[in-house]
């Protein structure tokens, strides 16, 4: 059932399918054949680059826009193969890891087996938990919450949805309308969290002015992912739940591993690369279903599901470090499709001598949450905050702190992608 | 850069403003010289004092690993290029300073004459190996040309690994090393040097003019047309770019490794830099090697046995070594490579160099970041199961296989079968169809007990790759175009596991699959098979 034409993506007419590649191009090297703004192979300024790079989610209504039109179209030369499952309906897509031909049931179908064999060969989420979803409004946790409805009989779950509000404006509460909508569509019970009641009024635009203004880049990720954990935390045990679920992807996972590496992160390395953590010394289990997932399947599963999602990027996007892993992830996907899935099977096996581990997580001094230091991340970036001294727990040495520890920004919590354009 | 442990700084903006270089800056060191040269950021140095860093970086290495003993034969694999020229340079200035600070271990240069695989011409090839052999003749030390052809030359036994007894420890290092320059007292004693290497107070080491230099298995013959064709086919029904790289380098290790063992070479110096390793090492990520970075990038790579491979040039970055070899006139020769003149995009290899160099513009500490964090991985497999047994190796990187447990996460699903159509479709409707595919594939080899090779050579090979070269496989249609050595070593070894399947025992000291009907959960791919314990390795 393989026909020649061998690539991924979507099945059609050999006409629309170079428009097909040029679009999946574009979503994928979004520099030279964007809409918006200067040429960028040549600008080396972050902003205008990782605003071109835009967010998958830009690349995903591209994606969604391009494929409509190249459901089944007769072609006399060139049929559409029959889907490899069912043999009855034409097929609509390649899937891009074994290159099958399915038709948009069959595929939904087959994603959702996978997630269920991720979540049941991992033990995740036994049956009776209560199940809190991060869900942003983006697609990688609609998508997830979804799916986790679609299985919650055979897995004996209740769901929550947690949706955090980081105050930052112009896109977050954009995004919330979303996550109320969906809410409201699957009746399931919705708590808000937001930072400026948890964290002593400190938004994430509060943040970025504090920050911003040292001719410095602001870091308004570091503070960002911590602090969204945090409440992501506190979220859960609002609602009484028993595990936290969140909707990273593959590719999420690929972009940490090179991320940590060009970083030097060897802290992180050792952490990462797992199914989730277990939940240590009192915090909540973490676990992400999705995560063999690549995101084009998301984006092709909410599209055949008709999911309503938000897809813009963050404001503060640009200036993540991550834009540069992202970048470099399209780019080798475009060199081999396997790409992804080969970073995420090197992130498994990497062995990092035990000196560069991190220390067995104790318990934070102030909050009492997981900490492998004195002070957890989040009271201690807090405390910088609130001191006026904002890169005060970013760096070498936390000098400052009223604590001695070695000279690592290791992050207490189990934090899978620790410096993440907020998750989808 | 948004480097662990540093502030969030652009560092341009956080530099004070350079100094312009003029007559008032000293060299850094000596703070006397006029600087010539700037090595990493602003720490300029005048040429004294470069060379002086330049050497001391090279024996520091050595020296400090304790790997290469004295007496030693080290074979240095040269490609002409210019950091291997620079470790050939290195070495031979080594080898001719005063006793007490000489380089005690005797070198031979293995040059691979590859220009049939990347398409030179015959004329353009022998134009270059005369230029090769103008600086081999130069530099003296016993030197083998091989052409890349001779690969189909090449025995099965070159994919096998000579097990070692565990590395000497510190102690017998310095017993070594004490008792060779006892032996060197009292050959200088007696005045008369019978081998040429401990000959003592020379300023140049004389090789006896008895000794031919050349490799007598492979004269000056050129390569048969019928191997550069062949050679050519091969590398032409490669599909991409990066599986040629891939491809290439594996034949070349092989090649190498084959004049080391008939040479008796027990060492192989590579000239691999600081920048090239931590290409590599982001290379070997993107293409599934996570598992043997260790070996990949680390000082020393034992995982042939008996010939360990060492990268003195591993701390020198591409700057200092080019920088070097203009200001001491270093001769190199440059060979086009596979990648010469490739676009950007074409190949893993060029996307992540071009990539890291850039980025290095932007951030100048990313190189060295990432060549630190290469330093703290270690040579185990990430449980630290070392209590179990070696397993079977990578036929073609011969490193223990990496595919093993099925809740790993790539286990599922990831492992995307070559013959789809040879698998039955998935009956329980659960299962995915992408594992049980997988599934089919094994079952197909081992529940029938029927021996896979008369089934599917493909899958057999396969089978004995480890992950990043089964993911460089599938870019290779047939597999008939591979040297012959290749395919019978996946042959014997095949062979050497059908046996016990065969009499139907469920299991080897690994725990593997059982023999059985087969559940619906998933298999490991099929690997964990009891071996036969003559296995080597």
């Amino acid at each position: 059932m393989t026909s020649p034409r061998g690539s991924q993506g979507v099945v059609g007419p050999a006409r629309t399918r170079a428009l097909s590649t040029s679009g999946r191009a574009a979503a994928q090297a979004p520099g030279s054949r964007r809409r918006l703004g200067p040429e960028p192979s040549g600008s080396r300024s972050p902003s205008t680059r990782f605003r071109l790079f835009s967010s998958l989610d830009r690349a995903a209504c591209v994606l969604l826009r391009r494929s409509l039109p190249l459901l089944p179209r007769s072609d006399p030369a060139m049929p559409a193969p029959q889907c490899a499952t069912c043999h009855k309906a034409r097929a609509a897509l390649r899937r891009p890891r074994s290159g099958r031909a399915l038709c948009g049931a069959c595929f939904c179908a087959a994603f959702e087996a996978e997630v269920l064999h991720t979540v049941v060969a991992g033990r995740l989420l036994p049956p009776g938990a209560v199940v809190a979803v991060g869900a942003s409004g983006g697609k990688d946790s609609t998508v997830l919450a979804h799916v986790l409805q679609v299985l919650a009989p055979r897995l004996g779950i209740s769901l929550r949805l947690v949706a955090v509000d980081e105050g930052i404006g112009g896109y977050r509460d954009a995004a919330l309308a979303a996550v109320r909508r969906q809410a409201a569509r699957w009746e399931l019970p919705l708590t808000v969290v937001a930072y400026a009641d948890l964290f002593g009024g400190w938004t994430m635009d509060a943040v970025a002015r504090s920050t911003a203004g040292s001719g410095r880049s602001r870091a308004c990720c570091t503070f960002c992912g911590v602090l969204r954990r945090r409440a992501l935390e506190e979220g859960a045990r609002l609602v009484g739940a028993t595990h936290i679920v969140t909707g990273h992807n593959a590719d999420d996972m690929a972009e940490t591993v090179l991320m940590n590496f060009l970083r030097g992160d060897a802290a992180r390395l050792a952490r990462g690369g797992g199914l989730g953590s277990p939940g240590e010394g009192g915090a909540l289990p973490r676990c992400r279903p999705l995560q063999l997932a690549s995101q084009k399947e998301v984006v092709l599963y909410a599209h055949f599901r008709r999911l309503d999602y938000f897809s813009e990027e963050c404001v503060y996007a640009p200036e993540a470090f991550r834009g540069h892993a992202r970048h470099l992830l399209k780019l080798l996907e475009a060199a081999r499709p396997s790409a992804v899935l080969d970073l995420v099977h090197s992130a498994e096996r990497l062995a990092l001598a035990p000196a560069a581990r991190p220390p067995a997580p104790g318990a934070c001094s102030r909050c009492g949450a997981l900490a492998s230091r004195a002070l957890c991340q989040a009271c201690a970036l807090l405390d910088g905050l609130n001191r006026g001294r904002p890169r005060l727990a970013i760096g070498k040495g936390r000098r400052g702190l009223d604590e001695a520890g070695p000279p690592r920004d290791g992050e207490p919590e189990r934090a899978p992608a620790p410096e993440a354009v907020p998750a989808f | 850069m948004c480097q662990v442990g540093e502030d969030y700084a652009e560092p341009a903006s956080e530099e004070p403003p350079p100094r312009q270089p003029g007559r008032e800056q000293k060299c850094v060191k000596c703070k006397e010289g006029l600087p010539v040269v700037v090595i990493r950021a602003g720490d300029a140095f005048c040429r004294d004092c470069f060379k002086a860093f330049y050497i001391h970086k090279f024996r520091a290495v050595l020296g400090k690993n304790r790997l290469i003993f004295p007496g030693e034969k080290v074979l240095l694999a040269w490609s002409g290029g210019p950091s291997s020229s620079s470790m050939v340079w290195q070495v031979l200035e080594g080898l001719s300073r005063e006793s007490a600070k000489r380089l005690r271990f005797v070198p031979g240069i293995v040059c691979i004459d590859e220009g049939a695989a990347c398409g030179l011409s015959p004329e353009a090839r022998a134009k270059t190996l005369a230029e090769m052999k103008l600086i081999l003749q130069t530099v003296g030390f016993p030197w083998h040309v091989v052409a890349l052809e001779e690969v189909f030359d090449l025995p099965p036994s070159v994919l096998r690994c000579f097990a070692q007894e565990p590395v000497e420890t510190e102690g017998a290092y310095k017993a070594a090393v004490d008792s060779f320059l006892q032996q060197q007292h009292v050959l200088g004693a007696e005045g008369a040097g019978d081998s040429p290497s401990l000959a003592q107070g020379e300023e140049q080491l004389s090789w006896p003019c008895t000794q031919d230099p050349q490799n007598p298995q492979s004269p000056d013959r050129p390569p048969t047309a019928a191997q550069t064709e062949a050679l050519s086919r091969l590398f032409d029904s490669v599909k991409t770019l990066t599986a040629k790289e891939e491809l290439l380098q594996a034949l070349r290790t092989h090649l190498i490794l084959h004049v080391a063992r008939t040479h008796g070479y027990s060492k192989v110096m590579t000239g691999d830099s600081c920048t090239r390793l931590a290409i590599k090492l982001m290379t070997s990520l993107a293409l599934g090697r996570g598992a043997f970075l260790a070996w990949d990038t680390g000082f020393s790579d034992e995982r042939h046995g008996d010939v360990v491979v060492v990268r003195p040039m591993r701390e020198h970055t591409l700057k200092e070594v080019a920088f070097y070899n203009h200001l001491f006139a270093v001769p190199s020769v440059f060979t086009p490579a596979l990648d010469t003149k490739a676009p950007e995009k074409a190949s893993i290899h060029r996307l992540m160099e071009a990539f890291m160099l850039r980025l290095q513009d932007q951030f100048p500490s990313t190189v060295s970041t990432v060549y630190r964090t290469s330093e703290k991985l270690v040579k185990a497999p990430r449980d630290g199961c070392a209590a179990s047994p070696p397993g079977p190796r990578c036929l073609l990187c011969m490193c223990a296989l990496d595919i093993d447990t099925a809740d790993s996460a790539t286990a599922f699903g990831a492992q995307t079968p070559l013959h789809l159509s040879q698998t039955q479709p998935p009956t329980p409707p659960p299962t995915a169809p992408c594992c049980s595919a997988g599934m089919g594939r094994v079952q197909g080899c081992c529940g029938g007990a029927r021996p896979c090779e008369r089934e599917d050579p493909r899958a057999c090979v396969i089978e004995q790759l480890c992950y990043g070269c089964r993911v460089n496989m599938k870019d290779l249609p047939s597999l008939d175009p591979l040297p012959p050595y290749i395919l019978a070593e996946a042959r014997l070894r095949s062979q050497r596991y059908q046996r016990p399947l065969c009499s139907g025992s469920p299991g080897g000291p690994w725990g593997g699959a059982p023999a059985g009907p087969l559940p619906t959960q998933l298999l490991p791919q099929g690997l964990h098979r009891a071996a036969d314990p003559g296995v080597p390795g």
